[in-house]
């Protein structure tokens, strides 16, 4: 498949007088297909040999399911957090003035720099019973390391650059005299949020959201600490994989993979069509 | 409605943008602030949308102080440079948002809205294109989008920054009558802002010039073509040249050359001629003329364009002349100009003296009125 | 000849000052809207950003300065530090030619399929880290063809140092590739153009004109590629065996020594990775801030 990639190119790319395309494009394909793309045809043709019967009584079998559950909710609840959260740090970091401004908005990468496991034991010993906020939190009954509140927390972390850095460009490109124009038109300030500048940034909002969501339910390193990890209360599906590989049960392993797989591409395919969509529409990408 | 400006002024952190600046708008005047960029012509025109507040000084609608109004009372239409249409909006729902966001008390129902932006699309002669998105437009049409966005709220003044400023030489004349036909349809109060003295001079019912945060001059297109009161005027609007000259007795001279021009009451001393290059008539040489000797001669459109060096400090002037004029092949050209203006040559800005005040001018228009006809 | 308006007119209401009234900008909030909103996004921030960092540094001090480096001077620990350097000395060169490559034929040239290939290229970050690594255990694992034969033929490659280097490149492999990619677009083909024009060879046209012009967005793309090698917890722990000192790296080590509740030590190996976090992003930050307009502003991660 990718050699008939290489190969269209070669035949039906516009004439250059640049040279190195035949030494560049070969040397990325066949980088690309030796470290990414073998491996990962190695995940379908393993799923496809367990055959239908097998994969089904894997994908259905009750602790998958928990584990898929809890990982596509937990993720949902903070994407969701982090939309609302991430967009009015994108919005204060743009609009308002404050000293610290630049460091504050250095800081909203962090989580893509520090590594996910030591995030995860700083996170599980800040939000332990007798950790720095567990035990503000623990006079209230509210339980949050070692519980499905905790896999929310961690990957809250991990998904709010996403947010942020996603709305953030449309929000500084926006034009003050869209929203002159609708002052002048008579809107209030908060219609003026409202119903032009919240829909204007909806479509970034929703990749933000995507992107959140799809690295959310991958995350691993910083969940399994603060996590608990109780199979079928706890425990997310990237960890039933890893627990399934040290029972050398490359089957249950492989399945759980593949449907994750599938909904990875899925995700990545819809936020394409979010882009696409927007762009046809309004003439502009989230 | 009327809308008067009353010694307003307005700084941007320490720099003055406008000072004491006064005007009167007419109700139903269309009206062109016309100057060069940084003269203030858009902070006046926010300053009257509400947009900005004013540092010193009050604006007038009718009777009513709007100083105080805030951008959303002040029920104003305002059309910016680049339209700022909502991108995520279609074409009605662009021009029914002004509408939309009106308190329940007094919003139209849904299907009014509807039928009220069709109208207006109607008016703009964009009808049937209501479910379009803006990025689906062409520069003109969303101008004229922007435009029915804003004569929806029944606005009290009709306010436009360069309104045709991002569109191409065609658009932009065919925008510029239709711009003025839809003012004398509708009768609001129009204030434009452009740097472009075509379209002042051509569209509004009067223009105001201004320069460097002040009103230089206000009035009909004729008014400050054929009297500028000040240099900045005569230089900004349409062609000019300029020659200094000195003052004895109520005579123009040209360095020791007495150039055929009399002035009353100006007192003697250096002053600034301006005159119009294609507004000379070519004389014989010999005395009362100004003379000068042919550095460069060209062809620009439907006349020749000839540039002088004039007197012993070679001062450049140009002129114009007929395409097919026989002097415009000698190496040496004496004219004088049939209409001109006086003013100081340093500082001042107000007119000494000028053609039409004296009687030489009369004698000129007559003049002028012949070879019309003829 | 009339008189103007402006000179003439009346001035019945004598020019006052504007407004003691307070004026807001149509384009902006009321302060204390402000307030409020610039107090939840910061008290956000800190709780779920800057507490955790803070955290690390406390937990790892708790028992004080010789406890911290006693945990760090430990043999195990050192071992892991060298093999995280060495993995990340490995994995990032190779990205780099990779990604200088792949940038080179998609940027400067048009031809089919291209939208495809850097949708594939894209493909790391959209997989579970642990995927990443359970791919390379499925492809050398006991079973697979290629497993057996490598160990017919004495080659280690899972839990050793092969694989966490494969499963290092896969996580990082878009990294560098995605920051030059719309830059170099940005910058189209004139320059180079110009430069075989005036007689350059392929090979001098990207060293003394393409290279200066990508040569802060490429360091961007190293560091950020770097620090994910670095700090990669998912993919390398499934292919490493967690064997001490032979296949741990800094990761893993952190997880062992805190699944032993050897809490100061973890948090003191902790400090390290944290301290490789902050110095990227004070070192992105400057980039971001001095060359901004040199790296491509599009893609922020």
């Amino acid at each position: 498949m990718t050699t008939l990639v290489a190969a269209q190119g070669w035949h039906f790319r516009k004439p250059s007088v640049i040279p190195g395309f035949g030494l560049t494009l070969g040397f990325t394909v066949a980088y690309l297909t030796l470290i990414i793309l073998i491996p990962l045809s190695g995940v379908a043709w393993r799923s496809m040999e367990l055959g239908w019967a097998e994969f089904w009584a894997i994908a259905t079998d009750e602790r998958t399911v928990r584990a898929l559950r809890i990982s596509f909710g937990a993720s949902l609840i903070a994407a969701m957090v982090n939309v609302v959260f991430g967009t009015l740090v994108a919005w204060v970091l743009v609009r308002y003035r404050f000293p610290g401004r630049r460091i504050v908005d250095a800081a909203v990468d962090l989580p893509f720099a520090l590594p996910t496991a030591v995030a995860g034991i700083s996170l599980a010993s800040i939000y332990a019973p007798n950790g720095w906020v567990g035990q503000l939190l623990a006079p209230l009954g509210i339980k949050v390391a070692f519980t499905p509140l905790g896999i929310v927390i961690a990957l809250i972390f991990i998904g709010l650059p996403f947010v942020v850095r996603t709305v953030q460009p449309l929000l500084e490109d926006m034009d003050r005299e869209v929203e002159e124009a609708a002052a002048t038109l008579g809107a209030s300030r908060f219609q003026t949020i409202c119903r032009v500048i919240l829909p204007g940034i909806a479509p970034a909002v929703l990749t933000g959201f995507a992107l959140a969501f799809a690295r959310a339910v991958g995350e691993y390193g910083s969940v399994i600490f603060i996590a608990g990890n109780i199979p079928y209360v706890s425990e997310i599906a990237p960890l039933l994989i890893v627990i399934r590989l040290e029972e050398f049960n490359y089957a249950g392993a492989t399945a759980i993979a593949a449907i994750m797989l599938v909904i990875s591409f899925a995700m990545l395919f819809a936020i394409n069509l979010i882009q696409a969509w927007s762009r046809r529409r309004f003439g502009y990408v989230g | 409605m009327d809308v008067s400006i009353r010694s307003v002024s307005k700084e941007f952190d320490g720099y003055p943008a406008l000072h004491d600046v006064s005007l009167d708008i007419r109700s139903g005047e269309l009206i062109a602030l016309l100057g060069p960029s940084g003269s203030g012509k858009t902070t006046l025109l926010r300053l009257i949308a509400g947009l900005e507040r004013p540092t010193a000084g009050a604006i007038f609608f009718g009777d009513e102080d709007a100083s105080h109004r805030t951008v959303q009372e002040r029920n104003v239409g305002f059309v910016f440079q680049h339209y700022a249409l909502f991108r995520h909006m279609t074409v009605a729902e662009n021009i029914g948002f002004g509408l939309k966001v009106r308190p329940a008390a007094n919003r139209p129902s849904k299907r009014e809205i509807r039928r009220r932006a069709s109208e207006l699309l109607d008016l703009v002669q964009l009808s049937g294109l209501e479910d379009r998105y803006p990025s689906q437009l062409s520069g003109g049409q969303r101008q004229r989008v922007a435009l029915a966005r804003a004569l929806a709220i029944e606005p009290r003044v009709l306010l436009l920054d360069e309104p045709f400023g991002a569109l191409d030489a065609q658009v932009r004349r065919e925008l510029r009558r239709w711009l003025r036909e839809i003012h004398d349809r509708t009768g609001h109060t129009t204030v434009f802002v452009t740097h472009d003295q075509e379209e002042a001079l051509e569209l509004a019912d009067r223009v105001v010039v201004m320069s460097r945060g002040r009103i230089e001059q206000v009035g009909s297109a004729d008014d400050v073509y054929d009297r500028p009161n000040s240099p900045f005027v005569f230089g900004f609007i349409g062609d000019s040249s300029v020659l200094p000259v000195r003052v004895e007795n109520g005579k123009l001279w040209l360095q020791d050359r007495f150039i055929g021009i009399e002035v009353r009451d100006v007192p003697d001393g250096p002053a600034s001629l301006y005159f119009r290059p294609h507004d000379v008539e070519l004389l014989d040489g010999g005395g009362g003329c100004i003379a000068g000797t042919v550095t460069a001669s060209r062809r620009v459109a439907g006349t020749r364009r000839v540039e002088l060096e004039v007197g012993g400090a070679r001062e450049r002037v140009e002129i114009e002349l007929p395409v097919d004029h026989p002097e415009a092949a000698n190496s040496r050209i004496s004219f004088r100009p049939r209409r001109w203006k006086l003013f100081p040559a340093s500082g001042g800005t107000a007119a000494l003296s000028a053609t039409d005040d004296g009687s030489a001018g009369k004698a000129d228009e007559a003049e002028l009125m012949l070879a019309a006809s003829l | 000849m009339s008189v103007d308006t402006l000179t003439g007119m009346p001035r019945p209401a004598a020019a006052r000052p504007a407004a003691a009234h307070s004026f807001r900008r149509p384009t902006t909030e009321g302060p204390l809207a402000k307030a409020i909103l610039i107090t939840i996004a910061l008290g956000f921030l800190a709780l779920f950003l800057v507490l955790p960092l803070i955290a690390v540094f406390i937990e790892a001090f708790r028992k004080g300065a010789g406890e911290f480096l006693a945990a760090l001077g430990e043999p195990d620990t050192l071992a892991a530090i060298r093999l995280t350097l060495t993995v990340a000395a490995i994995a990032v060169p190779l990205n780099l030619v990779f990604g200088v490559a792949a940038a080179w034929a998609i940027a400067k040239f048009e031809f089919k399929g291209k939208a495809f290939l850097t949708t594939l290229i894209d493909l790391p970050f959209s997989v579970s880290p642990v995927i990443s690594g359970l791919v390379y255990v499925l492809l050398f694992g006991t079973g697979s063809v290629l497993g057996t034969w490598l160990k017919a033929h004495g080659i280690e490659i899972l839990f050793a140092v092969p694989g966490i280097v494969l499963a290092t490149v896969f996580v990082t492999f878009p990294f560098v590739a995605r920051e030059l990619i719309p830059l170099m677009q940005d910058q189209g083909t004139g320059d180079e153009e110009a430069a075989l024009s005036l007689g350059a060879s392929g090979w001098q046209t990207f060293r003394y004109v393409t290279l200066p012009n990508i040569k802060w967005g490429l360091l961007y793309g190293v560091l950020l590629c770097n620090a994910r090698a670095m700090g990669e917890f998912g993919a390398v722990s499934v292919v490493s065996g967690h064997i001490r000192g032979l296949t741990n790296t800094m990761p893993l080590h952190v997880e062992i020594l805190y699944n032993e509740y050897n809490f100061v030590a973890a948090f003191a190996v902790s400090t390290l990775l944290a301290s490789l976090a902050l110095v990227t992003l004070v070192f992105k930050s400057f980039l971001e801030y001095r060359y901004g307009d040199e790296i491509a502003a599009t893609a922020k991660h």
